[in-house]
């Protein structure tokens, strides 16, 4: 790649990274998307909107959220330094509020009463509950049927919140049907409806528009680490499902050429049983859910189903910016099972006093199998992207354990 | 003149409309869909849309996402829609058939590859409903290399940027999405269509068909009247998924039939 030395600024205005990304929907979707691109333009050069943003971000969410040296872990591993960014800290328990609030901002500029959204495991369709209540919007939560069994209390929080959930019984009954099914609702209800995703993947400008969104994060460790450690981390650890998380930390650490970027994502049952949800590792491109990217499918094309301990994880694609990332070698992508994810979300319970979300737990166990590989004076930062509560009923079930 | 160019020629010079139906490729079972091919013809059919069957099916409703699912759970594949179409073409059928599906079963593929196999097989043109014009000048230069029309779709939402980005890269006809939503769902605008589809017509200089929400003759045959082709899909696949196999094709043609019975009795084209 001749353009190594030239500063990163994907996408293109076609909404494209490189061959991934672009704008692969229906014609019926295409003036919505238009539209939509216009107006997210429009009010990021808007002065009040930013404002109006960042005073959300403080006030409603709570941040800037805090960077934490887990010392008593690292000692325990014996090597590099780990500091987790704890978005888990945030209103509603993970990072996907800061998007939620973002889009949901957009739809009331727009004049669009009602909002919709997808959710796997939960935790978007609770931020965009959560939000949709704050501004008198009503709210559709797409999920798929197998994800609620799976996060009961989730389901419950929404609505708690006002919010229609639907279950999704089509397909796999996860998170990739839960999508078709918003994408659905949207092409019907173009006129009156927002549609919220909660992940950097579908169609322009969506990966563009929940990267800036989720920024935030990145941009705040890179003024943290300075005070935290002295200095900006060696390398920075994220799961990767969608790859919202990841891609928010990412982002602002791509110009820091000396930091290492690690995708995280969930192996499953490990990835030669083909039990997993590892689309970078595993997947070829191809096209879905309105973008081209890494895909699960068969040689035929179909998408395959998806294994992870973690619905938020358990997606056939990932992210388009993602998929770039990893071809221009700018990030790597490393797989950890679901027993290895259980073994740090455990350890993490024990050691330090923090029961992280599933989904987290797995860029806290890569942490945890490359600190003891690295002397003391390296450091880690990874992102923690949500809080655990929601998994109990997961874990307790696979300790053999009944409520 | 492609088969298809031929076909609205040859209609536009008895003063009738297009049928182009539509059914999914393996559904209820591979074999099932030659059969269903043929009693398609035999209801009067003009072309066939023949849908490839995707495990994401998005832009479709309830009833194509069945047809889909069962495709697939029978082990239906695009080599092997290929081959469907090939003992079509085997069995002396000049009908012009159309690929409708999504654009990961191509790309798996390879657009090349896919596009020779398609042509060789005895296909004429290819819709592929999540390629917009934007994304797929390559494959439309592609397809039309080969000798297959690419087939593009309109909506009501599209501004008239739209007819030129899609008259640009199509050829064949327009496939004109007669309401806002999914395939099978209920509404369907009339006077819309009516405002639309000359305007439409005169900007992408190619027949234009409507579809989305027909669902009966009288809806038919009020459409035949405004545009070039009247498209049926989900109605005919509840007809499949309401008959026993044996008697499928024999339903699928008394249907049609009065579809086409229908349109040629809505008269003579009206100015």
């Amino acid at each position: 790649m001749h353009m190594a030395d030239a500063p990163y600024a994907l996408p293109d205005a076609h909404g494209h990274f490189g061959p991934y990304g672009g704008v692969f929907v229906a014609e019926t979707l295409i003036p919505a998307l238009t539209e939509l691109r216009l107006a997210y333009e429009e009010a990021q050069s808007d002065p009040a909107f930013v404002a109006e943003f960042e005073y959300e971000l403080k006030h409603y969410v709570g941040r800037p959220s805090p960077i934490y040296h887990a010392k008593r872990w690292s000692g325990l591993l014996g090597g590099a330094q780990i500091y987790l960014k704890r978005e888990d800290l945030n209103h509603t328990g993970a990072h996907k509020i800061n998007n939620s609030i973002g889009q949901a901002m957009l739809a009331r500029r727009m004049g669009k009463p009602r909002v919709i959204a997808e959710t796997g495991a939960g935790q978007h369709g609770v931020a965009t509950a959560t939000v949709a209540a704050r501004y008198g919007m009503e709210c559709v939560v797409y999920m798929g049927s197998e994800d609620i069994r799976r996060q009961a209390a989730n389901v419950y929080r929404m609505k708690l919140l006002g919010a229609t959930v639907v279950p999704v019984e089509s397909g796999s009954k996860t998170l990739k049907d839960a999508l078709n099914e918003a994408m659905r609702d949207w092409v019907t209800n173009i006129g009156n409806t927002f549609y919220i995703i909660g992940t950097v993947a579908g169609p322009h400008p969506y990966p563009m528009m929940v990267r800036d969104f989720q920024a935030v994060i990145g941009k705040e460790c890179i003024e943290q680490m300075p005070d935290m450690a002295g200095r900006q981390p060696d390398y920075v650890i994220a799961c990767v499902g969608g790859g919202s998380n990841a891609m928010g930390i990412f982002h602002p650490y791509i110009e820091h050429k000396q930091v290492r970027l690690i995708g995280v994502e969930a192996a499953g049952s490990g990835i030669e049983t083909g039990h997993h949800a590892a689309s970078l590792t595993a997947g070829r491109p191809g096209v879905l859910h309105g973008n081209r990217t890494y895909l699960l499918q068969n040689e035929d094309g179909q998408i395959i189903e998806t294994h992870s301990i973690s619905a938020g994880l358990d997606y056939p694609g990932v992210g388009p910016e993602h998929a770039w990332l990893k071809d221009i070698n700018r990030a790597e992508y490393v797989g950890i099972t679901d027993a290895e994810a259980l073994q740090a979300f455990h350890d993490l319970c024990r050691f330090e006093g923090i029961i992280p979300a599933l989904e987290s737990s797995h860029a806290l166990a890569y942490a945890a199998k490359l600190a003891p590989t690295l002397s003391s004076d390296k450091v880690l930062l990874v992102n923690l992207s949500g809080r655990g509560d929601k998994d109990m009923h997961t874990v307790a079930e696979k300790s053999g354990i009944q409520f | 003149m492609s088969r298809i160019q031929e076909t609205f020629k040859r209609l536009a010079s008895e003063g009738r409309k297009a049928l182009i139906p539509f059914i999914t490729a393996g559904d209820p079972a591979p074999e099932m869909t030659l059969p269903l091919m043929q009693a398609l013809v035999a209801g009067g059919a003009d072309i066939i849309e023949l849908g490839v069957p995707f495990s994401d099916p998005m832009a479709d409703g309830p009833t194509i996402q069945r047809a889909s699912e069962r495709a697939l759970a029978a082990g239906m594949s695009m080599r092997k829609v290929l081959d469907i179409v090939r003992s079509f073409r085997a069995s002396g059928d000049q009908t012009p058939v159309v690929l409708m599906g999504y654009a990961n079963p191509i790309e798996a593929m390879g657009a090349e590859p896919f596009t020779r196999a398609a042509a060789e097989a005895g296909v004429d043109g290819v819709l592929v409903v999540d390629y917009p014009p934007e994304e797929c000048r390559g494959f439309a230069q592609t397809c039309r290399a080969a000798g297959l029309d690419p087939v593009f779709l309109l909506a009501p939402t599209s501004t008239e940027q739209r007819y030129d980005d899609v008259a640009a890269v199509g050829s064949g006809y327009i496939y004109y999405v007669s309401l806002k939503g999914v395939t099978g769902s209920a509404t369907l605008d009339l006077d819309e269509v009516a405002q639309r589809i000359p305007l439409i017509r005169e900007k992408v200089g190619m027949p234009v068909g409507v579809g989305f929400g027909i669902r009966d003759g009288a809806t038919a045959a009020r459409i035949a009247c405004l545009a070039d082709a009247v498209v049926i899909g989900s109605r005919i696949i509840e007809e499949i998924e309401q008959s026993s196999r044996e008697d499928a094709p024999a339903k699928v043609t008394a249907f049609l039939r009065g579809i086409r019975e229908a349109m040629d009795n809505a008269g003579a084209p009206q100015a």
